[in-house]
């Protein structure tokens, strides 16, 4: 059973986390600590089970080869939302533990939810920087420093408040859902697991499948390395 | 004519201020501001300073619409800079970068989105399935990563302010033109290996021919055909969301 304790203190470092990672999504410094695989990781590390991040941030990750983050395009912002998940899944286990099962999948059900609303934060963070900049525009068409660096600090802390925002208002409910739905769980631990890697992966290979389908002989290769991938498991058991 | 040089210090100062390059994206002037930020430490040295004409009216410039992959945008900013200090026309310097804006968005596109990153992400995921530590993964993919992110950027402002305007010849680079092509390549071969020994890991490691990892061994190939079929009418995450859903409420129901 997970206890629901200590939710300011939790709130606080996920919060920090969550608009750090949030803004490597786009505004700052884009070095992919906003990959699901880095920031589930490090925010299930934060909530001391690093192993259980983890494997929520693989989950995840696996999604995340499917959108491609081009130019003006809505895509699913999966870096605050990899903070949440991370931090869900690291309810009720160990440093070393895998995921319980319901908080595993309620964290990649959160996690995804989260990344949804997090690519329509994105927008309506776009727009409040171009109703900011808009009366502006004389300015720095006079050439102004203080503008042009004033835009680009608005810019930038917005977004930091966007992703800290963001990563607080889903976990809150998130964390009750999941304690809850965990204490409710009737599916066994190997089967819960089964069903959301199965789903993920799937999409995964998708991604793999579409994204370099225009190289000539990608798909073959694919198809033969997964045929040894299959066999190194059985292999290495 | 031989290459004026860019000192370490601004260098520097505009090198860090591209990582923010798109921190005020805007639907308005898309990457402009940026530009206009990341560029603004060389234009200083333009006669006058930063109180002088010169100054203020290429501030202006480069701070007006601009949009292309963040990770080639140094190309640019190094390329204007370099055109500015030399004193170009400005109307060239604005014909030029507004031809600039497609080549180094697709280029950037095919090279880093489509390419690197999935890369990248496909080498986590193998570390993850053979056994990796939550450290040694995250630190694993962030050096690979950024150890391609940065050498692009890096090569980029330095290819940029030596070329200037006549920048496009490197473009042509071996990197950019046939990268994403054997990129591609080895990204489906770690795809394939990834894939299985992932799953096996998310698992939980059971034995591999018993029911759970046949099960799943046998069903993911058909869903993923299922997805590949239904290419473009939804996204294969909202499927797992909805999926998901549905198994919540079965488990807590029942």
């Amino acid at each position: 059973m997970i206890e629901p304790v200590g939710l300011l203190a939790d709130l606080l470092p996920l919060a920090l986390l969550a608009g750090v990672i949030g803004l490597d999504v786009v505004s700052f410094p884009q070095v992919m600590i906003s990959r699901p695989i880095a920031g589930a990781t490090i925010a299930g590390a934060m909530f001391g089970a690093p192993v259980a991040g983890l494997v929520c941030g693989a989950a995840l990750e696996c999604l995340a080869l499917e959108s491609l983050p081009v130019g003006a395009s809505r895509y699913p912002e999966w870096g605050s939302a990899s903070v949440v998940a991370g931090a869900v899944a690291a309810l009720g286990a160990d440093a070393a533990a895998m995921p319980r099962p319901g908080a595993f999948v309620i964290a990649v059900v959160i996690g995804i939810a989260t990344a949804w609303l997090g690519g329509w934060t994105m927008v309506r963070h776009r727009r409040l920087i171009a109703r900011f900049a808009r009366p502006r525009l004389d300015q720095l068409a006079a050439g102004s420093r203080q503008t042009v660096v004033g835009l680009q600090v608005f810019g930038m802390t917005v977004d930091l408040l966007r992703g800290a925002a963001l990563g607080v208002l889903a976990y809150l409910p998130a964390r009750y859902v999941a304690v809850w739905c965990d204490a409710h769980w009737t599916v066994r631990d190997d089967v819960s697991r089964a069903v959301v890697v199965t789903t993920v992966a799937a999409v995964a290979a998708t991604a793999v499948w579409k994204d370099f389908h225009a190289i000539s002989g990608t798909r073959r290769l694919f198809l033969l390395s997964l045929a040894v991938g299959t066999a190194l498991v059985i292999a290495r058991a | 004519m031989a290459v004026p040089r860019l000192d370490a210090r601004t260098h520097a100062n505009v090198f860090v201020r591209c990582l923010a390059i798109q921190g005020s994206w805007n639907y308005e002037i898309l990457m402009g501001n940026g530009v206009g930020f990341a560029i603004e430490p060389a234009l200083r040295r333009l006669p006058g300073g930063v109180d002088g004409p010169a100054y203020r009216q290429a501030l202006a410039r480069q701070s007006a619409y601009f949009n292309a992959h963040p990770y080639l945008a140094p190309l640019a900013i190094g390329a204007l800079a370099r055109a500015e200090i030399d004193g170009e026309n400005p109307v060239r310097i604005e014909r030029f970068r507004t031809a600039l804006c497609g080549p180094l968005g697709s280029v950037g596109g095919r090279l880093v989105w489509a390419a690197w990153l999935p890369a990248c992400s496909l080498v986590a995921l193998l570390m993850f399935g053979v056994g990796w530590s939550p450290a040694g993964t995250v630190v694993g993919f962030l050096v690979l990563f950024n150890a391609g992110h940065f050498a692009l950027r890096e090569w980029g402002l330095r290819a940029g302010w030596r070329h200037g305007l006549r920048v496009a010849t490197a473009l042509g680079h071996p990197v950019l033109q046939h990268g994403p092509r054997y990129i591609g390549r080895v990204a489906a071969v770690l795809g394939g290996l990834a894939l299985p020994l992932a799953v096996h890991r998310a698992i939980g490691g059971p034995a591999p021919l018993s029911a759970i990892p046949v099960g799943v061994t046998i069903v993911t190939p058909l869903l993923a055909v299922l997805l590949v079929r239904l290419h473009g009418r939804f996204e294969g995450w909202r499927a797992v969301l909805a999926l998901l859903a549905v198994f919540v409420l079965y488990s807590v129901v029942r």
